[in-house]
């Protein structure tokens, strides 16, 4: 395979060709600030939050899928990159919970964020599912990363049970016919939970643990709950 | 959000895939699993027994002191609850078990135990175990429940290759381009694998050939699907291998540089056409030669089947059929082929090569081969027994018998595993002591003289083998409850205390400090293990057997240059019906297997939120069926067949075909292995969970 020199921050690097920039730019020890990348799934740029500036190009480009190119110089946290992320981050602020996000919080720190800015905008509301034994879904902590939906689908479980609905705004992770999940393919694998990065989805025992229930009761409550499972809150 | 006080890396204790979890612990109980992406064989992925199913470890019922029977030397011996046992010490509970088990060496001399040991425990348990049984029990009547899985597998694979084992590794699946799945529900019963399979089809356009009567879920996923009537797996497999030999699609190159017998089988198979093999199995003809046309001519085929092959009282041949199509197209010894059984059980691999069976030390070693057995009497410093001992159901007509008067039975549940119930039961009722280590109370534990309380995979080290023969740690993640201890440690207590109540001067060797040493003694006596070790292990995430020394690097795909037996046999078969058939009086057949959310006797899976997911067994009849007997989904039926009976309700699913129905054998309360039929192959000793008549009535009101 060919191997391709590029410039990323003033250092030079040599990598081999079809690597992403975010790969290029961790060889070099440059993390690039990512909310919906899983180095083990397709990456479905939609956060934005790892753009970088590419001299010469038109657009910021998103690091996680843009191929280094011979000679390409990369800027991975110009200042227009730096107001770039800062905005998507308030954005996401305004409409979404982002409480239990790894790395939000040092995000916010380092690039100045303000997440107050857009408090007028229109928070997000989406709906609370707890339909099954295994898992909930607290849909006001989703980013909409699609990470889930990948997950059960084409890069790992083929099961297709969840998708996207809904248009702009109110675009939405679903079931198709927003079934509840009992009624659709899902076989709860949970590996939608396993590569979730918000807290959106979370396994029973963790959502029943943070919400008070002792220990030593999880079984009973377990047990208390069962059979009366509803869809919404 | 939750912080976890530790994340443990360990194995899952499920089924034969062995994905590699993370266990996150609070307050000293798991309260999440992951699993980690840069790892094989899951590589991120689980399934909802693995994420969701590890709770039973922490059930309130878990057993944590030494329990012992009320109405102790009663007989015949009825089932107790709880309250007809009281608690022991450790030394009180030893002590009854190793004066009982040392009094029957004495006066009748070993053999006149049966033992089971465990595919749930681990490979070091396992060891221990066998070295107890045969060095100061001096029997070689131990077995587990690989009899009752894959036996028929093993012993086509002997024969054919002289190897039994997957002969290519689940990472593989990635090189394949045509693969056959045949008698295995792989969606439910290795979910984690049929992710790599699926995968192989979509992402890599590879085509999928189900061979399987019931329609499951990997059919959506398949080119061809070949729905041949129960039992009738040889007449489609030998057909097929017809087809192979009369159009020339045979590998001729691969038959005559490492085979041998091909001519005369060349010749037995002729006039098993396609159309005969309709006849038999219903599978159209035309459907059967496209089959064989796609595997012959793919340039990487692989076999994958599980119980629908094997339990079977023709197992042996199912399989056998099987590797003749192997043999004749090559499609073994390179990546992304092979033959490969699905194991069952989170370590049924292991447990089998650490010396789990009657007729072998571990590494498979033939405890009648004279230089073997003076190597292990040499490390053991005692004489051992020459005669391979009785499989498990063996054991179990031997006691009937009168031949064997105690079992020992670790971490296995006979009395839900075995086929015809009633006869089982009335075996153990009858038994004159029976010794019984788990972690909870079972349908045998019931039973029990005496109950040693054990650890789960969560409380104790050691290692396990998946299915494709990587070996894998396994790590204490939680404290174990109450009383409990490891099964090793319970193990070596017992032995060193039969030793003194028989008088032995020198210990075969029982003061292991920890698993780690065990692994060590055992990979000293067994070649194929040497290479391994737990500090490898560590390094490398697991390690494919055979590995003969600490450079060699594993062996995830085998048979490249030669079979273990030199050159691969092919072997002529004849189809032989099945044992039981439909008749007026029992006009259906049924079926026995499993389903997603539940885990064989259910001892775990019924402890667990799992058991929210489907918590009471079913009946799926076909529609035309369930219209003909007036039932409809949900009604309670009467299931009957000549040895049992039991009540279920009905799933109505055109999954199943016309005339059979399938029944999941995890719920003690309508145990499907009331009905099944205890024939068994002739040469695996195998019982046939896969086919018998039974009767489908509905329930008045």
């Amino acid at each position: 395979m060919s191997s391709i020199t590029l410039t990323i921050d003033g250092q030079v690097v040599r990598v081999p060709a079809g690597t992403t920039l975010l790969q290029a730019a961790e060889r070099l020890g440059i993390q690039i600030p990512r909310l919906c990348y899983h180095p083990h799934m397709t990456p479905p740029t939609v956060c934005r939050l790892c753009v970088v500036e590419w001299e010469g190009a038109r657009t910021l480009v998103p690091a996680c899928v843009a191929q280094v190119r011979e000679g390409a110089v990369i800027h991975t946290a110009s200042e227009r990159v730096q107001r770039a992320r800062r905005t998507i981050l308030e954005l996401l602020h305004s409409a979404v919970d982002l409480s239990e996000t790894p790395d939000v919080a040092r995000y916010d720190a380092e690039l100045g964020v303000d997440p107050q800015r857009f408090v007028d905008g229109v928070w997000r509301e989406a709906p609370f599912y707890d339909d099954n034994p295994f898992y909930v879904r607290e849909y006001e902590k989703c980013i909409l990363c699609w990470r889930c939906v990948q997950a059960c689908g084409d890069d790992m479980q083929f099961t297709y049970a969840l998708t996207l609905g809904g248009r702009g705004f109110h675009t939405r992770i679903t079931t198709f016919f927003d079934a509840p999940m009992p009624e659709t393919t899902c076989v709860f694998c949970g590996n939608c939970v396993g590569v979730c990065p918000t807290g959106a989805l979370k396994g029973m025992d963790e959502y029943l643990l943070e919400r008070g229930v002792p220990m030593a009761l999880l079984r009973e409550e377990k047990q208390r709950r069962k059979g009366r499972l509803e869809t919404g809150r | 959000m939750l912080v976890a006080e530790r994340v443990v890396r360990t194995t899952c204790p499920y089924c034969g895939v062995g994905c590699q979890v993370d266990l996150h612990v609070h307050q000293g109980r798991i309260f999440r699993v992951s699993a980690p992406f840069d790892v094989a064989p899951n590589e991120g992925r689980l399934c909802v027994k693995g994420r969701f199913g590890t709770d039973f470890v922490h059930h309130p019922s878990r057993l944590t002191k030494p329990l012992i029977r009320k109405d102790l030397g009663v007989l015949p011996r009825r089932p107790v609850e709880r309250d007809g046992f009281r608690e022991a010490t450790w030394d009180e509970a030893l002590d009854l078990a190793a004066e009982r088990l040392a009094e029957i060496v004495r006066t009748r001399g070993g053999d006149a135990i049966g033992t089971f040991c465990s595919a749930k425990a681990t490979n070091e348990d396992t060891y221990v175990f066998q070295k107890f049984v045969r060095a100061v029990l001096g029997t070689n009547n131990i077995d587990h429940c690989a009899r009752l899985c894959h036996a028929a597998s093993v012993v086509a694979l002997q024969t054919a290759i002289g190897s039994a084992a997957m002969s290519n590794s689940i990472a593989e699946m990635k090189d394949l381009d045509v693969f056959v799945v045949t008698g295995s529900n792989t969606t439910e019963t290795h979910p984690v694998i049929s992710t790599f399979m699926r995968q192989a089809v979509v992402h890599n356009g590879a085509k999928l050939i189900v061979v399987d009567p019931r329609g499951i879920e990997m059919t959506r996923f398949a080119t061809l699907w070949l729905r041949q009537r129960p039992g009738t797996d040889v007449a489609v497999f030998q057909a097929m291998a017809q087809v192979i030999v009369s159009e020339g699609l045979y590998n001729r190159e691969f038959i005559e540089a490492r085979t041998e017998g091909f001519d005369e089988y060349a010749c037995a198979i002729l006039e098993c056409t396609p159309e005969w093999a309709e006849q038999i199995s219903g599978v159209p003809a035309e459907a059967i030669r496209q089959a064989a046309r796609l595997y012959a001519t793919a340039q990487a085929g692989a076999i994958y089947w599980g119980m629908g092959i094997s339990q079977s009282v023709h197992g042996t041949e199912n399989a056998l059929a099987l590797a003749n199509l192997a043999l004749l197209t090559g499609h073994i010894g390179r990546p992304g082929t092979g033959l490969n059984p699905l194991r069952g059980q989170n370590n049924v691999q292991g447990c089998s090569d650490s010396g789990g069976l009657p007729n072998v030390f571990p590494g498979y070693q033939r405890v009648d081969d004279a230089s073997v057995r003076e190597q292990f009497e040499m490390a053991w410093g005692v004489s051992l027994n020459p005669t391979p001992g009785l499989t498990t159901m063996e054991m179990a007509f031997a006691a009937e018998a009168g031949d064997i008067e105690a079992f020992y039975v670790m971490g296995e549940n006979p009395m839900m595993s075995e086929p015809n119930l009633r006869h089982a039961r009335h075996i153990v009722e009858n038994l004159p002591f029976l010794l019984v280590q788990d972690i909870f109370l079972n349908e045998t534990g019931a039973y029990a003289d005496v109950i040693l309380p054990a650890t789960s995979f969560a409380e104790k080290d050691g290692t396990f083998t998946n299915s494709d023969r990587r070996v894998q740690r396994i790590r204490r993640a939680v404290s174990a409850p109450g009383e409990a201890r490891d099964d090793w440690v319970i193990l070596c207590d017992l032995a060193q205390r039969v030793e003194q109540k028989l008088g032995r001067t020198r210990s075969a060797g029982f003061a292991f400090s920890s698993p780690e040493e065990i692994w060590e003694e055992m990979a000293r006596l067994t070649p194929p293990f040497r290479g391994i070790s737990y500090e490898r292990i560590a390094r490398e995430g697991g390690v494919h057997w055979p590995c003969p020394t600490s450079d060699h690097p594993g062996t995830p795909y085998l048979f490249t240059e030669t079979f273990p037996r030199g050159r691969g046999q092919f072997v002529p078969l004849r189809y032989r019906p099945s044992a039981e058939l439909p008749d007026e009086a029992y006009p259906f057949i049924l079926s026995t297997g499993r389903v997603l959310y539940h885990w064989h006797g259910g001892t775990l899976t019924r402890r667990s939120q799992l058991d929210d997911a489907y918590p009471e067994a079913t009946v799926e009849i076909h529609p035309d069926d369930a219209a003909r007997l007036g039932v409809k989904m949900g009604d309670s039926v009467r299931v009957r067949s000549r040895r049992g009976e039991i009540v279920v309700r009905v799933a109505v699913t055109v999954r199943s075909p016309r005339g059979v129905v399938f029944i999941p054998f995890h719920f003690a309360e309508a145990a499907a292995n009331e009905l099944t039929i205890d024939v068994l192959d002739p040469q695996a000793k195998i019982p046939d969970y896969k086919v018998c008549a039974v009767a489908v009535e509905p329930l008045a009101g």
